[in-house]
């Protein structure tokens, strides 16, 4: 018992309560994210709108079969998620911790793909500013500068949102193995899930939209 | 005319006859029992000071404007120093005073006392919020002290993201910073006000505090983050010219305007809704009287907020946006006067066969639903695409903008400071410094910026500091009204400071108001309440109905 009253913040009534109202704040912020990268994908959608060609063009230079195994390794992490948030719930501390850590490594494998992908941009010149050179030449440069700050902005953000992502999880893991979760209070790893899905859903968005646009 | 009766509770009596009391005051003296306190009322305290600071900052600026705009040449400053002057004022006070002052201080102070909670959902986020705030404010100020920034407090591209030399990214980083603080406090409220209400605390027996402060926060959670990501792409863009904003690359430096305004307008009802739930507060307390019309006003604050995200374009007017927009932005502008007015005519019915009283505070809540009606109503101008072509750009605008800002944000701050000062602090104000003060303050702000509507008519362009010399009288004017000004706010700073000392003991409800917020002692306990308390009644009973006093005189 002790350690569920532990758990119960001061100004909470009962962890029912404290359950429901870390849920609502953690779909709130998820709001706030969706503004976020709102801007983004407006300036995209009017970008592409305005340069449909020049946005095809510089897509194709783009790695789709990389994205595409990003895609799938971020689909595996959101099921290795969700298992790990159903092993906090029937209070399996050993379920919970392989699950997190199998999260935590498909996550590094996306960002490790990612590095990946970055290195070759820069290495083709396609790093938007002076250097901005692709070989072959293409018929709308400019623009398709354009399309590559949108494609470093997004997925750089989108990255960033990852490694936070990660980092939230190694603090799991550190809590979890001090038997901090339990059938009766595993919020955190709740709420965790809930922001990594989003995270994933981005991605989904994000795929498509950069990779895929010439490929119809 | 009836007077008002006040009764105090028996429990209350037993509060206030003993000598000595454990409050969130008294009980810890540390500097770190203030800097790492999860307590919201000692928050919200880490607020007032820190607002305050930013306020009398931003003044300080507004003093070298007015001392430059006293002569018709530029004899004081270079054009220059003058755009920094002016963009240091309006970053200062717009996101440093303005959107956090209400919602950070009072709001911190009062929502978990109004709703019979024991502190706010998520406490160490509260306190994180308060150091997100001070980390932008010191990147801002860095800002300041290495030579300020001169675009203007709107960031305009692509002035910004190419031309300007000044230390843009630095004043950026700050705004992005604190913006986060603003979202948190949104966050926190939202969660608070859904889960975390007392017992037979229904929404509609919330005090109309609590209901501005609700759609305060959904503008804050819904609008700050889309300001977030416009500050991050000005920042790549200065710094890896990614070409959003950049025509060269196909970029569009109106896309900018878009983003800026889509939530730097609402950010102004950020400033002002806070401002409508403390009058709301006010003028039922001193008018002794049950609110006229709750649900109306509840929902104008709803309404305002949503409105608040379809109005934007009304600043793009002359910037090349298409009509058709122009006509539907311009519609909706016109929409936002209803719910506003809505709050106006509830306020003065509520007024009507009151007992009224004029303490100082009511003081503040009667000139802010005189200033807020003028800014309002200059405000249709402004939507009137016809009429803005002619005043845009003009002091009409900064005028009509002050008179929302300043006539109506900080008067409703500082009712609201000199309404809950005794329950924050357990101590009274001197009554008739404060009336004073108050009436100094009403003076000076119309003197300031009402001669500023006409120089705005007359032509004169807002951010210039050389003009022609028919217009040296009405500036003149403006300066001896802003150093009026000046003084009505020194005033409240120093017999506020004064009254921590000196002032009198506070009992827990001075003003015979009701709120849960009066019925804990001044200043309150750490948790709040002894016991959770129970609502069983409807917000501003002051005039209990009938069947009410039979069953007390029955009891």
């Amino acid at each position: 018992m002790s350690e569920h009253s532990s758990a119960l913040a001061h100004q909470f009534d009962d962890l029912e309560q404290q359950f429901e109202a870390s849920t609502l704040g953690m779909w709130a912020f998820l709001i706030t994210e969706i503004m976020f990268f709102g801007g983004l994908f407006l300036g995209y959608a009017i970008y592409r709108s305005l340069y449909p060609e020049a946005f095809a063009e510089a897509s194709r230079l783009l790695d789709y079969r990389l994205g595409a195994i990003n895609t799938a390794v971020l689909i595996c992490s959101s099921l290795t998620m969700v298992l790990a948030v159903r092993a906090a719930q029937l209070g399996q501390r050993k379920a919970l911790i392989v699950f997190l850590l199998l999260t935590i490594f498909l996550g590094s494998a996306f960002l490790g793909n990612k590095v990946v992908e970055y290195a070759h941009k820069f290495e083709h010149h396609l790093v938007p500013g002076a250097s901005f050179s692709p070989e072959p030449p293409l018929a709308h440069p400019q623009q398709a500068q354009l399309f590559f700050g949108f494609y470093f902005a997004m997925t750089g953000l989108h990255a960033l949102h990852m490694i936070i992502g990660i980092g939230i999880l190694t603090m799991l893991v550190v809590q979890s193995k001090r038997g901090r979760f339990s059938s009766e209070y595993f919020s955190p790893v709740d709420i965790t899930g809930l922001y990594w899905h989003f995270v994933d859903v981005v991605w989904i968005f994000l795929f498509p939209l950069l990779y895929l646009i010439s490929r119809t | 005319m009836s007077t008002a009766v006040f009764n105090p509770r028996p429990d209350q009596l037993d509060q206030d006859s003993q000598t000595h009391r454990w409050n969130y005051l008294n009980v810890g003296y540390t500097i770190k029992s203030w800097l790492l306190t999860h307590d919201h009322k000692r928050i919200a305290i880490l607020y007032l000071i820190s607002v305050t600071l930013f306020f009398f900052l931003g003044g300080l600026f507004a003093v070298f404007i007015r001392l430059e705009l006293m002569t018709p040449a530029g004899d004081l400053m270079q054009s220059e120093t003058y755009n920094k002057m002016f963009t240091m004022h309006g970053i200062m006070m717009v996101f440093f005073f303005l959107i956090p002052s209400i919602p950070a201080v009072l709001g911190n102070f009062l929502v978990p006392l109004m709703i019979g909670a024991r502190d706010l959902a998520f406490p160490r986020l509260n306190l994180l919020s308060w150091y997100i705030y001070i980390i932008g404010g010191l990147f801002t100020f860095a800002a300041v002290l290495l030579g300020g920034v001169d675009t203007g407090w709107t960031f305009y591209t692509p002035y910004s993201s190419t031309y300007s030399n000044t230390n843009v990214i630095l004043a950026a980083v700050g705004i992005f910073i604190t913006g986060f603080s603003s979202i948190l406090t949104g966050i926190n409220f939202i969660v608070t006000i859904h889960k975390m209400r007392a017992p037979g605390l229904t929404w509609f027996r919330l005090p109309l505090f609590i209901w501005a402060h609700y759609a305060t926060s959904l503008i804050q959670v819904l609008g700050t983050p889309v300001i977030a990501i416009t500050i991050l792409l000005v920042g790549l863009e200065r710094l890896f010219h990614i070409g959003i904003f950049d025509p060269k690359l196909g970029g569009d430096p109106i896309l900018f305007q878009h983003l800026f305004w889509f939530y730097s307008h609402p950010a102004v009802y950020i400033m002002i809704l806070p401002s409508m739930g403390v009058i709301s507060e006010l003028i039922t307390c001193f008018s002794k009287k049950k609110v006229f019309g709750y649900h109306f006003i509840a929902f104008s604050s709803v309404a305002i907020a949503v409105l608040s995200f379809l109005v934007w374009g009304h600043h793009l007017f002359t910037s090349g946006q298409s009509i058709y927009a122009g006509m539907v932005f311009s519609f909706f502008s016109m929409a936002v006067a209803i719910p506003s007015a809505i709050k106006v005519f509830n306020w003065t019915a509520t007024l009507y066969k009151g007992s009224v009283s004029y303490q100082a505070p009511m003081l503040y809540a009667i000139g802010f639903i005189g200033l807020f009606t003028i800014g309002g109503l200059t405000g249709i101008f402004l939507a009137t695409l016809a009429v803005d072509v002619h005043v845009h750009d003009t002091y009409f605008i900064v005028a009509h903008f002050h008179y929302i800002m300043v006539g109506g944000a900080i008067m409703g701050y500082l009712g609201g400071i000199h309404f809950w000062w005794p329950k924050i602090t357990g101590r009274l104000y001197p009554e008739g410094w404060a009336r004073f003060a108050a009436l100094v303050v009403f003076v000076g702000f119309n003197l300031t910026f009402f001669p500023q509507f006409v120089l705005g008519y007359l032509g004169m362009p807002r951010r210039y500091h050389i003009y022609p010399e028919e217009f040296q009288m009405l500036n003149v004017m403006s300066s001896a009204g802003a150093t009026i000004l000046g003084v009505g706010y020194l005033i409240p700073l120093i017999y506020l400071f004064w009254s921590l000392r000196h002032g009198p003991i506070a009992s827990a409800n001075p003003w015979g108001a009701t709120g849960l917020e009066w019925k804990t002692p001044s200043p309150p306990p750490t948790e709040n309440f002894e016991r959770t308390p129970v609502v069983t009644e409807e917000a501003y009973e002051y005039t209990p109905s009938r069947e009410k006093l039979k069953e007390s005189e029955v009891v």
